[in-house]
């Protein structure tokens, strides 16, 4: 059965079954694998897109319940987004696999709150694992990037 | 299996010695430190460019560093490349980096022998092979201007890529110099830098080469990979450690749109198909039973209790199983005037957790000859136990490394196990068509490779001074070299890593430290810092209750051991943190401080954690940490991997607890295993020692230290000392 997507500002026509998890859509029809797997069951926050703007985790999220709603990649980020500027200069990647869904995480963070307080990174955050233990950089680049966006 | 070999040698048309050669080394004949890298490299391509097997140098001049070893965090792309840019004077902005195919024979380890990422060597180990590698480069380069410019090599320089000749004013660039160079005969000792000629080692300029990648969803990990024709696999693993698949039905799974077979394979039943979610369907749809009757019986409250009675001499030995000593020095049990101290000491298994669950695409059987894409630690091993299940020769098994998203030690696996299960998935599906075995959460957690559970059981006698002046020590913990083909002669030391040769065990006069390492159905795996992971908790936090017993202050207690025991790097990392941690003065109020330092990997750290108890539970804040780590190739990425290896450490300090029941793994998702997240990540400051020491360790060191530091602030503040980790249990 064919559904029918808006992935990063273009109509996609994807053949899945309707209970088939955006993430495995995106990654195995679009050709769009900057989103990762970690957990598949909305711990680890790997798959964080955003749906409308608002981060969510495409491992949870049957495409069929996304008619009509604009969903953003990092690939739709476009690689200029002061957010992923602001990781590069900090080098915050190790692994890295965690990074798109870290970076999806405070783009949305940033859209809705240009001035963050701490207590704000952790909130929006927290559902976004790193194994390497990058979060001190995490934090210190959604604050540079908050910085650079007000300036 | 000679059979085997023949047809095989019909099909390959390797010669007869190389198959029996290959064969040899394929039935487990692999001993390492007996030259392995030629005979595994049997049947590899090998040429090589003008600029030897690390270095390209393109037209344009741009320079290309070929990484023999895996890029999975922790910074080899920047730190390999910034040694060769350091010697060849290259253009560090112009440096790119390539990972290197699997060949033993010329991209060995030099530490361990054979192609491979591990204990923290890939700087050492190739910090005089590349640096040789780039100087040799830069001396065909000054050869050939000096040819060309008839002027004396010795007045040429080399600067970001330029080769120049001062008095003649003659300047060309590495790509105008190529294929002179190119010509000149490599000197076999190019002369090396000295350390303060040094302009790029060292500098903040040694950033990371991946972050634009791995910043844009563009970096190429295996779950990622794409290839004509590419087909997922999945696999029902057994329910138990030791359980084996007794009958399956696969009636429903078959009917599951996109799935198009379904295998019985050593380890499970591999559901094939064309989509990853449809491989899950059909996995869902399909019924196994499993034969239970060799399963582990044994969970881990069974395990840690009986650890618990044979440190405590209770309880008989299993057949074959003895205490091994790892440290002796006078008469332990001899009595004395001063205080005892005795505890005994928890600890669980561990799942590594890497955030990439572990995958493998391979190819088998097709004209391309038997392929794996990859992130491979330890390719060497993994050719070897390709080649075994694929029956060829383990050198033709061609690897592409590609980024791995995390490993802890948890790819670099003497069974190859995941990529072992992916093999033979496509050798039944042959034709070389490429088969992606993915595993979920779920599979990763379930197959094991744990970090092993380990007890540890301590008395130590104190002098009148409260220092020690006889330590017993026992520690139970499986091994994780037996039966491998690394396996040691003596005790497996990565067992007791951490206490072995401890300056507090050398500044003691009595000393009997033992080990016993039962076997069990639960396989063990290294764990990022390895022994440490359990020893130097055992050892640091030990050293805080006595410091306490004795009433002195846990820096100064320190200092005097280290002193006794000559134990100078301890001695300057351990002030240099205190220094910058202000240890002699109070700390800000609700807060207690925490300090540990311990060597691994050639490396000394020092840390001072300060902690908060809010609810009942430690909360860290900063984290001052001191490392010798030799030479410091990227400051930045060391701290990146203090950082990070911290973060580690702590997750397995307040979280990480695999709990296994009946030989049944409980915990698969990090529902049930949590780890550390954003708001309980410290922030840590680095202070790197100077050091003109060739480069140590740095990947691992950095993990060990914060357990210990924490239990100390923990200590202070509320008089109670840890003996189990986690701290917080779930
Ligand atoms: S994969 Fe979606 S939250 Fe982990
Ligand atoms: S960078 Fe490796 S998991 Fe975050």
């Amino acid at each position: 059965m064919a559904t029918s997507l808006e992935i990063n500002g273009r109509r996609v026509q994807v053949e899945a079954a309707p209970d088939t998890p955006l993430l495995w859509v995106l990654r195995d029809e679009a050709g769009l694998t900057g989103s990762k797997y970690g957990c598949g069951v909305g711990q680890c926050g790997a798959c964080t897109v955003l749906a409308d703007g608002a981060p969510v985790r495409s491992c949870s999220l049957p495409v069929s319940a996304l008619a009509g709603i604009k969903i953003t990649t990092i690939e739709g980020l476009g690689g200029t987004h002061p957010v992923q500027e602001a990781w590069m200069r900090l080098d915050v990647p190790q692994c890295g696999y965690c990074q798109s869904g870290q970076i999806m995480s405070a783009v949305a963070l940033l859209a809705g709150n240009a001035n963050p307080t701490d207590a704000d990174i952790d909130a929006a955050m927290d559902g976004n694992i790193c194994r390497c233990g990058a979060y001190q950089r995490i934090r210190a680049a959604i604050r540079e990037a908050a910085a650079q966006s007000r300036a | 299996m000679n059979a085997h070999v023949d047809q095989d040698a019909a099909r390959t048309g390797a010669t007869r010695r190389e198959l029996v050669v290959g064969t040899a080394l394929v039935s487990g004949a692999l001993l390492v430190g007996c030259g392995p890298a030629d005979l595994l490299s049997v049947g590899a391509k090998t040429e090589v460019g003008a600029f030897g097997p690390f270095i390209r140098i393109a037209a344009d001049g741009a320079v290309t560093v070929f990484n023999k070893h895996i890029e999975f965090g922790q910074g080899t792309h920047a730190g390999l490349a910034a040694i060769v840019a350091e010697e060849l004077d290259a253009d560090w902005s112009r440096v790119s980096v390539e990972q290197a195919p699997a060949n033993a024979k010329l991209y060995a380890n030099t530490l361990i022998g054979v192609q491979g990422t591990g204990g923290s060597t890939a700087i050492p180990n190739s910090w005089m092979q590349l640096r040789k590698a780039g100087a040799a480069a830069r001396a065909m380069f000054t050869g050939a201007a000096a040819a060309a410019w008839k002027v004396p090599e010795a007045e040429i320089t080399v600067k970001d890529g330029v080769v120049s000749h001062t008095a003649s004013g003659k300047s060309a660039g590495f790509g105008e110099l190529l294929e002179a160079a190119s010509e000149i005969a490599p000197p076999e000792e190019p002369k090396l830098k000295s350390h303060a000629d040094f302009t790029l080692i060292g500098t903040d300029r040694v950033r990371r080469k991946d972050s634009r990648a791995k910043s844009t969803g563009e970096a190429r990990y295996t779950q990622d990979v794409k290839m004509e024709g590419l087909l997922t696999a999945v696999v029902a693993h057994a329910p138990r450690f030791g359980a084996k698949v007794s009958g399956f039905d696969d009636a429903e799974a078959r009917k599951v749109a996109g799935v198009v077979d379904v295998i019985e394979i050593p380890t499970g039943v591999a559901v094939v198909a064309r989509s990853t979610w449809a491989a899950l369907q059909g996995r869902n749809a399909l019924k196994v039973t499993w034969d239970e009757s060799k399963a582990e019986p044994l969970g881990s409250a069974e395990i840690e209790a009986k650890y618990a009675e044979w440190a405590a001499g209770k309880g008989a030995l299993p057949d074959k199983l003895k205490w091994e000593t790892f440290e002796t020095r006078g008469d332990a049990a001899a009595g004395g005037e001063g205080e005892v101290f005795e505890a005994t000491y928890d600890f669980p298994f561990l799942a590594h957790a890497t955030m990439e669950p572990m995958n493998c695409v391979a190819q088998v059987g097709g004209q391309g000859g038997t392929r794996l894409t990859v992130a491979s630690q330890s390719p060497t091993m993994d050719q070897l136990n390709t080649a075994r299940i694929a029956m060829t020769l383990p050198g033709s098994v061609q690897i592409e490394n590609l980024f791995a998203g995390g490993s802890f030690g948890r790819r670099a696996n003497f069974q190859s196990d995941f990529v072992a299960e992916c093999v033979h998935i496509a050798k039944k599906v042959g034709k070389g068509t490429p088969v992606k075995l993915v595993w979920t959460r779920e599979d990763d957690m379930m197959a094991g490779y744990f970090r092993p559970l380990t007890h540890h059981r301590l008395k130590v006698r104190l002098d009148k001074d409260g220092f020690p002046a006889a330590w017993t020590h026992r520690v139970v913990t499986q091994s994780l070299m037996k039966g491998s083909p690394m396996a040691p002669k003596g005790i497996d030391s990565s067992t007791v890593e951490g206490a072995m040769g401890s300056p507090y065990l050398k500044a003691t006069p009595a000393v009997d430290g033992q080990v016993l390492m039962p076997e069990l159905g639960i396989p063990v795996l290294w764990w990022r810092a390895v022994g440490s992971t359990h020893t130097a908790f055992v050892m640091e936090h030990t050293i805080d209750q006595l410091a306490r017993k004795a009433g002195k202050d846990p820096v100064a207690y320190r200092l005097a051991l280290f002193e006794k025991a000559g134990a100078s790097r301890h001695i300057a990392v351990l002030k240099l943190a205190a220094e910058k941690a202000g240890w002699d003065k109070p700390a800000p109020a609700g807060v207690t401080r925490g300090v540990a330092v311990h060597e691994s990997f050639g490396s000394v750290v020092a840390q001072i954690a300060e902690v908060r108890i809010v609810d009942g539970v430690p909360k860290v804040g900063r984290v001052v940490s001191a490392i010798d780590c030799g030479t410091a190739i990227s400051p930045d990425q060391i701290a990146a991997q203090v950082e990070g290896g911290t973060c580690y450490g702590l997750s397995a300090t307040l979280h990480d607890e695999m709990v296994v029941k009946a030989g049944a793994v409980e915990r698969q998702n990090f529902d049930t295993y949590p780890v550390l997240r954003n708001s309980e990540a410290p922030t840590v400051e680095t202070h790197i020692l100077p050091s003109t020491n060739p480069p140590s360790g740095v990947g691992e060191p950095g993990t060990p230290v914060i357990g210990p530091a924490v239990a100390n602030a923990v200590l202070a503040a509320t008089g109670k000392a840890t003996f189990r980790l986690p701290m917080i249990r779930a």
